[in-house]
């Protein structure tokens, strides 16, 4: 797989370290929250396994140390789309 | 239909016959207009399995098996056929241990040649620390009856010369050993099961793939399939490796990923190897088969995928760890290669449990450890299809373990499934 970087262009994927979801991004913020555990769990430990469209992280280990946020296809491993995951995290109102 | 009892004398008698006397290993099945007690989705091993025991040992013989394709035409095909019992964790060793001994009596109770072949496994060892880790995991094995052997290196080095003893990163320092482990034909597992409990009655129903349930208040009363509703009093989900994909039908998210582990089989060498050997420190592991060829496979590819085939960085690290061990195998040509979709549960370990929708029931999150486990979670799920408890080795395979922080982590990593 060829994942091409918005700042270094076509990168081939062993560069990378896989990490899962992009939704790992949202991390529940109310931790000191007793009632928080439930989103910890759901945040932790429940996927939703996409067949399809799936957005994920990758981590560019071997390149420049970025965080992209890659929408790939599950069944055919065609990658539509590759994001800087710092864009994507600012974009939902996160300081970074 | 009345069972053909296979046997060296009914071999004989066909030969001097023409074969005309053969037939059908199993009856296939169209589904019944009233329903069935039980039905399993999911025609492999563990689906197949869970019918037979059902039958076998619960008396539940109203059971249909729905598979999507064929049976047998999943992970059950797509393994590199290894048995084996040594695992560390009390929720895990009793449970795989309990799976070697139904191994052990498989083709007797089954009256079907699965090859199972009790040729032994070993992992090596290549560090004072390792040692101590697989002396401990020795320890565990013991405690459960699956017995194991310490080799020092001498005595790897005698039974397989040519492993490279010296290799500089990773010098073989011995081995920990399980005679009992070994290898089974496995499309002869699900022929064998499926056989075993089309005789006892069950239905066995192929392209019938289930794209829905009928839940009313809670309750699982049947599956939507391509082949019209069908109703059942209980409904067993197994279908590793497509499990998240059948649950969301139902409305639950897994604590699961699927990945893609491939395998890899060479030319047919002549017999070298009567054992199966891991590298663990390189994630390597090769057996041979009766035909000749090794068997080979490594690690997953560690990102998620639902195609049945992977990419080239993975082969170049499979093949490279085994030239590393074994660098007699660098002029052996590669065969086949092949992928198949893992259940990757967030701590390694499977899961055989009830949902939180009454009737519907889940067996899953195998990783890439199914096929061994294939008869004990058989066994176990009917056990659980029928008494609605859990089977004796069985109790720790829960869906709520991470809610509780119960995990069954092997290795101790976390929620990484790409780790496991």
């Amino acid at each position: 797989m060829i994942i091409n970087h918005p700042l270094l262009g076509p990168r081939d994927s062993e560069e990378f370290v896989y990490l899962g979801s992009a939704d790992l991004i949202n991390r529940p913020t109310n931790w000191e929250d007793e009632a928080s555990a439930e989103d910890f769990y759901q945040y932790l430990y429940i996927r939703e396994n996409i067949a399809g469209d799936n957005r994920e992280l990758w981590y560019h280990e071997q390149g420049d140390q970025s965080w992209l946020v890659v929408t790939r296809c599950t069944l055919t491993h065609e990658i539509k789309s590759v994001e800087l995951a710092q864009d994507v995290s600012r974009a939902q109102g996160r300081s970074k | 239909m009345s069972r053909t009892k296979y046997s060296a004398f009914k071999v004989f008698k066909e030969a001097l016959t023409g074969h005309k006397g053969w037939e059908p290993a199993w009856r296939d099945a169209e589904p019944k207009a009233d329903g069935y007690d039980v039905i399993i989705v999911g025609g492999g091993g563990h689906g197949l399995a869970t019918a037979y025991y059902l039958a076998k040992k619960h008396g539940i013989t109203n059971v249909a098996v729905l598979e999507k394709g064929w049976i047998g035409g999943g992970n059950v095909g797509r393994n590199t056929t290894i048995i084996r019992s040594n695992y560390l964790l009390p929720g895990n060793e009793p449970f795989y241990e309990h799976s070697m001994q139904l191994w052990e009596n498989l083709e007797q109770d089954l009256n079907y040649n699965a090859m199972v072949s009790q040729r032994g496994i070993m992992n090596l060892i290549h560090s004072d620390a390792q040692r101590d880790a697989f002396i401990r995991r020795g320890n565990a094995m013991l405690f459960a009856d699956a017995g194991c052997e310490y080799l020092n290196k001498k005595e790897v080095k005698e039974r397989y010369p040519f492993l490279d003893m010296d290799n500089a990163r990773f010098p073989i320092q011995g081995a920990l050993a399980q005679p009992r482990g070994g290898t089974v034909r496995h499309d002869a597992v699900a022929w064998g099961y499926a056989r075993g409990a089309s005789d006892l009655g069950v239905d066995i129903i192929q392209n019938c793939e289930v794209t829905g349930f009928n839940i009313e208040n809670g309750k699982c009363l049947g599956v939507k399939t391509s082949k019209g509703e069908i109703k059942a009093g209980r409904v067993g989900v197994c279908v590793a490796g497509s499990s998240s994909r059948v649950m969301a039908a139902a409305g639950i998210n897994l604590p699961i990923e699927s990945h893609v582990l491939q395998a890899f089989v060479s030319e047919g060498l002549k017999p070298h190897m009567d054992n199966v050997i891991t590298f663990g420190a390189g994630h390597f592991y090769c057996s041979q088969s009766d035909k000749g060829g090794l068997v080979f496979g490594g690690d997953i590819d560690a990102y998620n995928t639902y195609a049945q085939r992977g990419n080239l960085p993975v082969v170049e690290d499979v093949c490279s760890g085994g030239m590393a061990i074994m660098p007699c195998v660098g002029r052996a040509r590669l065969l086949r290669m092949w992928g198949g979709i893992m259940d990757m549960s967030m701590d390694g370990s499977p899961f055989i449990d009830k949902t939180e929708i009454d009737e519907l029931y889940f067996n899953g999150g195998w990783c890439y450890g199914g096929f061994k486990a294939t008869p004990a979670s058989g066994d176990c799920y009917a056990h659980l299809l029928a008494t609605g408890h859990s089977h004796e080795v069985a109790t720790e395979f829960r869906l709520d373990r991470f809610r509780r922080g119960a995990m069954i982590d092997e290795k101790g990593v976390g929620a990484q499934p790409n780790l496991h």
